[in-house]
């Protein structure tokens, strides 16, 4: 007999190996965090998670599910944290999916658009969202991700006056505009108005140059800036999916890093 | 004083408009740090650098 945790409860069981307690046809093991595809010997104090592979999980059960694939602690934070992202463009919608992904508690969005045809070289829409405001789109996609997902969204230009009472809030911000005069009003914006709040930024991601030339760099004592740097989307070098989604994965990685304390 | 981490020798106090001008940024397209502080948009003409200062610019390229 030994003692586990199954499910989030303290079990006593006989079982030696997974295969005793679920069917690996129709259920997703999970054991000390990992996604186990072979039977496996339960040792005392094992963690384990158990998932019909075809069921939809509630937000409880998609709570224990992500805590089950990372730490406790990583989740908790992410789930408890509230992030703005000014901009649904190539950046942005690629930023929201991953936050979402990975479970952030709640987003602010903010976005002036509408999808058009040549949006979805790069971002995170489908066809049948063309016509639709961007913060609508990205809503509709980013729950079917995770339905219990919290969605603050403003469907407006963002402006001087406007950017701090919408963002105030957030614990990050990402600034994921096009116009370069736009995100500097915007940077602007932050650092004068919400003092202490992290931006990050992105700046330089146009085309298909070395993709190892977006780094993300600490700018300021609250700005972080990803991208080349140099990269403008212009005649003849246009924004393209595998790039802009690099500086995308920057963006977000750069906030799950300052959402637990860490620099870049 | 320093830009960007780069000496730069100035006789005498300039307004901050007059070293952007002659370094080329456009001073719609930046943010700029002086000695740590952010200096608001409206009033990179009346914030006069010295020798001492150092100053950090972001220049914003376009595209998202």
């Amino acid at each position: 007999m030994i003692s586990i945790i199954l499910n989030g409860k303290k079990i006593e069981t006989v079982a030696e190996y997974t295969s005793e307690l679920c069917d690996n046809d129709r259920q997703t093991v999970i054991v000390n965090g990992f996604g186990i595809k072979e039977d496996t010997l339960l040792k005392n104090g094992d963690i384990v998670h158990i998932f019909e592979k075809d069921h939809i999980p509630t937000a409880e059960e998609r709570k224990i599910l992500m805590s089950a694939r990372d730490s406790p602690e990583l989740c908790d934070k992410i789930r408890t944290s509230m992030v703005g992202i000014a901009g649904l463009g190539g950046l942005g919608s690629n930023i929201a999916e991953m936050l979402v992904r990975i479970g952030i508690g709640k987003l602010v969005i903010a976005d002036m658009d509408i999808v058009d045809a040549t949006n979805l070289n790069r971002q995170n829409y489908f066809a049948e969202d063309i016509g639709l405001p961007k913060t609508i789109a990205s809503e509709k996609i980013l729950k079917m991700i995770d339905p219990s997902i919290e969605i603050e969204s403003h469907h407006c230009r963002l402006t001087p006056e406007n950017i701090a009472s919408i963002f105030k809030n957030c614990d990050i911000v990402c600034e994921a505009l096009d116009a370069p005069e736009e995100k500097a009003m915007f940077i602007n914006t932050i650092l004068e108005k919400c003092p202490g709040m992290t931006i990050i930024s992105g700046s330089g991601m146009a085309g298909y140059d070395n993709p190892n030339l977006i780094r993300t760099e600490k700018r300021f004592n609250d700005l972080y800036i990803c991208g080349d740097g140099v990269s403008e989307a212009r005649q003849g070098m246009g924004l393209m999916s595998p790039r802009v989604s690099i500086c995308a994965g920057h963006m977000a990685n750069t906030v799950v890093r300052k959402l637990l304390g860490l620099d870049i | 004083m320093k830009i960007n981490g780069r000496d730069v020798k100035i006789e005498e106090s300039v307004p901050l408009t007059d070293i952007l001008m002659k370094e080329g940024f456009e001073s719609d397209r930046i943010a700029v740090e002086l000695n740590g502080k952010i200096v608001s948009r409206g009033r990179y003409s009346d914030t006069l650098i010295s020798d001492e200062d150092s100053i950090e610019i972001v220049r914003m390229v376009g595209g998202g």
